[in-house]
């Protein structure tokens, strides 16, 4: 099969895998990744993102279809083979290797002489500042020296392919972010082609060029992180990545890509048709929180709803307001804490709304 | 109210500074009521070590008593032996008074001495046992006791004459060297005798004569047994362990229990069928013979070698019974479980991602699993090797029922000398030199690779 037609550095052309036979963990996968690009497999566990980066990295063989790298099949290239560098869940630093005999093995297995992997091995130190630890044991180094050291050996032999696999799973929050940077501005600096797969979708939105939503063995939209947030192309999407909003209902009319919808309680709305075809189909509108207004100017949204404040919660640089809207008890609206705010009582009914351009019909999520 | 709490913060709040006070010096750390820190934490901590100990106690006198009591005293009798000496007092007494004199004694005092201790012993029938300690280096001396005590009542001054009247032997300067030695009940000559050495009548001590020596042959062959018994349980259980960390749990389990099938069966049982199975008219040599193994052999001209290196026997059949062969069989299948389970419970905690790690690190198979999968299973091999030879040097029944004469372990003479020759003391000796081995075994094991390393499940 050519793949002359392709750029792509990564390219997983019709992948299907199955383990018994029965069901498929991954669903005709196709995914073409140029060079350079920090691309993230975002999905909840067992919608088949490890399982791609697996047969990616040579573990997993595909039951199906064609993984090329840099133009060339690798199905069936061993993983040690492919050149590949991989940063694990666990990191699996070798627990009976130093630091630096754990970077030193991947250039000890290419035979290169020891005074060029020396040199090598203390340059990857630097790079993520752990030039102190060499000598020490991975079970002496924290959580995220570890996660360092892990990056480093991965990069050590200038693979120009990393992949990572929930590589920050184990990290506390603040760390996490930390490492979220530093991973980033690797990337940036040496120009390597990563595929990072994660469940955390902030994680995701942070350091990717762009992102893959996995669901039930296949990629359910492929977009930037501001594209994958404003513009969600299904209710999956928009649940994921995100706060949502969501209210059924019914669509009236579609007109220029706008659709008037009446809600399940009888009021009716518009918002811009996105998975909707015909009058008449069940849709889920998605709302941003931080899109709906309360107390709204004249003119300023097209939309207007009225709801009971149930629950206020402050969080400092906004208020979190849970209200009733449209028969949804969990309609979330986020109030920016700025001087002129409006005062919030909770059980008050006050007027909700928003612009049609703000608000999406998706195709319908049963609740 | 808010008084009060105001009150209580000041006071605890003096007596948080008084205790600050004396830590800004030099002097010890003391709580906010002046006492040492180190007493009251020990104070604090003491009620819950008695507690603890209380709870440890049944246990500790049940081990004080029925184990390390006995054994201590069994080990006392390889350097005790008061059978000559308690029987036979007066001429203990007069070794003592005359340290000098070696050889028969011209002195009638000592003969006197040995015709009152014989006449006691007639009246308390201990002659025998006067003799047993002696008869050890000297054999047959026993009769010699027994016999001039049945006449002890006859013996009358001049003693030496009357004696050497009796038996010639009295007068053996060799037996009046060993009664000068038993003469102490403290002594190393079951030592000596443990590792084939003798303790001459001057007291020099040299080799015993090659047809006697056993003990030492011995000694290594269960040391070789046991170290080529560990490593064929090695070598057969890492797979098979190896096998049992990687499969999925459900047939994990399945397979375990198959390991663990044998311990369910009596020790006899399983000894037994293989001898039922390895015996020259038995399983497999009758499907050998009817495979055509040995007619192959021989068509080969292996058959006659074989034969002549005593693979094949007398009977023309394969010989895996009652000699080495039958032990190291039979052993390793007893043993095999105590090896496969330390490796199995480190293998266990081994990631996979590791040999992943390694093979996308560039390593090809073998050399992941020789640089980062096997390194890490040392713990549980070392713990295995040391389970299984520790278990197989001290190990009884199955020699004793498939070794033959030539597949004997230390044991089988250990039960002989307690349960045939009544020599315990020579039996306490060669179980103490077998406790050392042991130990330097397990400290050789904890410089080699560290106890702190072991994980045995």
């Amino acid at each position: 099969m050519s793949n002359s037609e392709s750029d792509a550095y990564v390219r997983f052309d019709h992948v299907q895998k199955s383990y018994d036979g029965e069901t498929l963990v991954v669903k005709d996968l196709n995914l073409d990744i140029p060079e350079g690009e920090f691309l993230t497999m975002l999905g909840p566990s067992g919608s088949g993102k490890t399982t791609s980066l697996m047969m990616l990295a040579g573990f997993e063989p595909a039951t199906h279809g064609e993984i090329y790298l840099g133009g060339e099949s690798i199905n069936n290239v061993p993983p040690n083979k492919r050149g590949i560098g991989m940063v694990f869940q666990n990191y699996a630093l070798f627990p009976h290797m130093t630091v630096a005999e754990n970077l030193a093995f991947p250039l000890n297995v290419r035979g290169m002489n020891k005074v060029e992997a020396e040199a090598k091995v203390k340059r990857a130190l630097e790079m993520v500042e752990l030039p102190a630890m060499a000598d020490r044991r991975p079970a002496q180094l924290s959580g995220g020296q570890q996660q360092r050291v892990a990056v480093a050996r991965a990069l050590v032999f200038d693979p120009k392919l990393i992949l990572m696999d929930e590589p920050l799973g184990a990290l506390d929050k603040q760390l996490r972010e930390q490492m979220q940077y530093e991973i980033k501005h690797i990337h940036e600096n040496l120009g390597v082609t990563v595929v990072y797969v994660t469940h955390d979708q902030a994680e995701a939105l942070t350091m990717s060029d762009r992102i893959a939503v996995f669901e039930d063995g296949v990629i359910q939209q492929l977009s930037t992180p501001d594209d994958l947030y404003e513009r969600p192309m299904n209710s999956f999407v928009a649940q994921f990545i995100g706060e949502n909003n969501k209210l059924n209902g019914r669509v009236n009319q579609v007109k220029d890509s706008v659709a008037t919808i009446t809600l399940d309680d009888g009021q009716k709305v518009s918002a811009e048709a996105v998975g909707i075809d015909n009058a008449g189909d069940l849709t889920t509108l998605s709302l941003r929180p931080e899109r709906v207004e309360i107390e709204p100017d004249d003119g300023q949204v097209d939309n207007i709803l009225s709801g009971r404040i149930e629950e206020l919660i402050y969080l400092g640089d906004h208020i979190r307001t849970r209200m009733n809207v449209a028969g949804n008890p969990d309609f979330i609206v986020k109030v920016p804490n700025s001087a002129d705010h409006k005062p919030l009582v909770e059980g008050d009914t006050v007027r909700v709304g928003w612009k049609s351009a703000d608000c999406r019909a998706l195709d319908h999520l049963a609740s | 109210m808010a008084d009060t709490t105001a009150a209580d913060n000041s006071q605890y709040k003096a007596a948080a500074l008084a205790a600050l006070a004396p830590q800004t010096g030099k002097g010890p750390l003391t709580t906010a009521d002046g006492t040492p820190l180190k007493a009251a934490l020990g104070k604090a901590q003491r009620q819950a070590r008695i507690r603890a100990f209380i709870l440890v106690a049944p246990l500790l006198a049940f081990i004080l008593i029925t184990f390390i009591a006995p054994i201590g005293s069994m080990l006392f009798r390889s350097v005790n032996n008061d059978s000559f000496s308690a029987n036979a007092p007066a001429l203990s007494q007069w070794f003592d008074q005359n340290p000098g004199i070696v050889g028969v004694p011209e002195d009638e005092a000592a003969w006197a001495a040995l015709a009152a201790d014989l006449r006691i012993a007639k009246k308390e029938r201990t002659a025998g046992q006067m003799g047993t300690r002696i008869n050890y280096d000297l054999p047959g001396s026993r009769s010699l006791f027994t016999k001039t005590g049945r006449r002890a009542d006859k013996l009358e001054a001049p003693f030496k004459e009357a004696f050497e009247k009796v038996d010639k032997r009295w007068v053996d300067p060799d037996l009046w060297g060993v009664m000068r030695r038993g003469s102490s009940p403290n002594t190393a000559s079951f030592y000596y005798s443990a590792v084939d050495l003798t303790q001459q009548p001057d007291g020099s001590v040299v080799a015993v004569d090659e047809k006697r020596a056993v003990y030492k042959d011995i000694f290594v062959r269960t040391l070789i047994l046991s170290a080529l018994i560990a490593g064929l349980c090695f070598l057969l259980g890492f797979p098979v362990a190896h096998m049992l960390a990687t499969v999925p749990t459900r047939y994990a389990n399945l397979l375990l229990i198959l390991v663990l099938l044998p311990f369910w069966t009596s020790l006899l049982v399983r000894t037994t069928s293989w001898i039922v199975l390895l015996q020259s008219q038995g399983v497999v040599n009758d499907a050998l013979d009817a495979l055509g193994f040995f007619t192959l052999m021989q068509k080969l001209a292996l058959f006659d070698p074989m034969q002549q290196a005593g693979i094949i026997g007398s009977t023309g059949r394969l010989e895996m019974m009652f000699n080495q062969a039958g032990t190291i069989i039979a052993m390793v299948h007893i043993l095999l479980p105590f090896m496969i389970l330390p490796l199995f419970s480190v293998m266990k905690t081994i990631p996979p991602s590791y040999v992943r790690a390694a093979r996308s690190l560039g390593a090809s198979q073998p050399r992941a699993f020789w640089k980062v999968y096997f390194p890490q299973t040392i713990p549980g091999i070392g713990a295995g090797l040391l389970l299984v030879f520790i278990l197989a040097v001290g190990y009884y029944i199955t020699p004793a029922l498939v070794g033959g004469a030539k597949g004997t372990l230390i044991s089988n003479l250990i039960a002989f000398h307690i349960e045939k020759s009544f020599n315990w003391s020579l039996a306490a000796a060669l179980s103490a030199i077998l406790l050392v081995i042991v130990l330097i075994m397990y400290w050789l094991y904890d410089r080699i690779i560290g106890i702190d390393n072991m994980k045995l499940g």
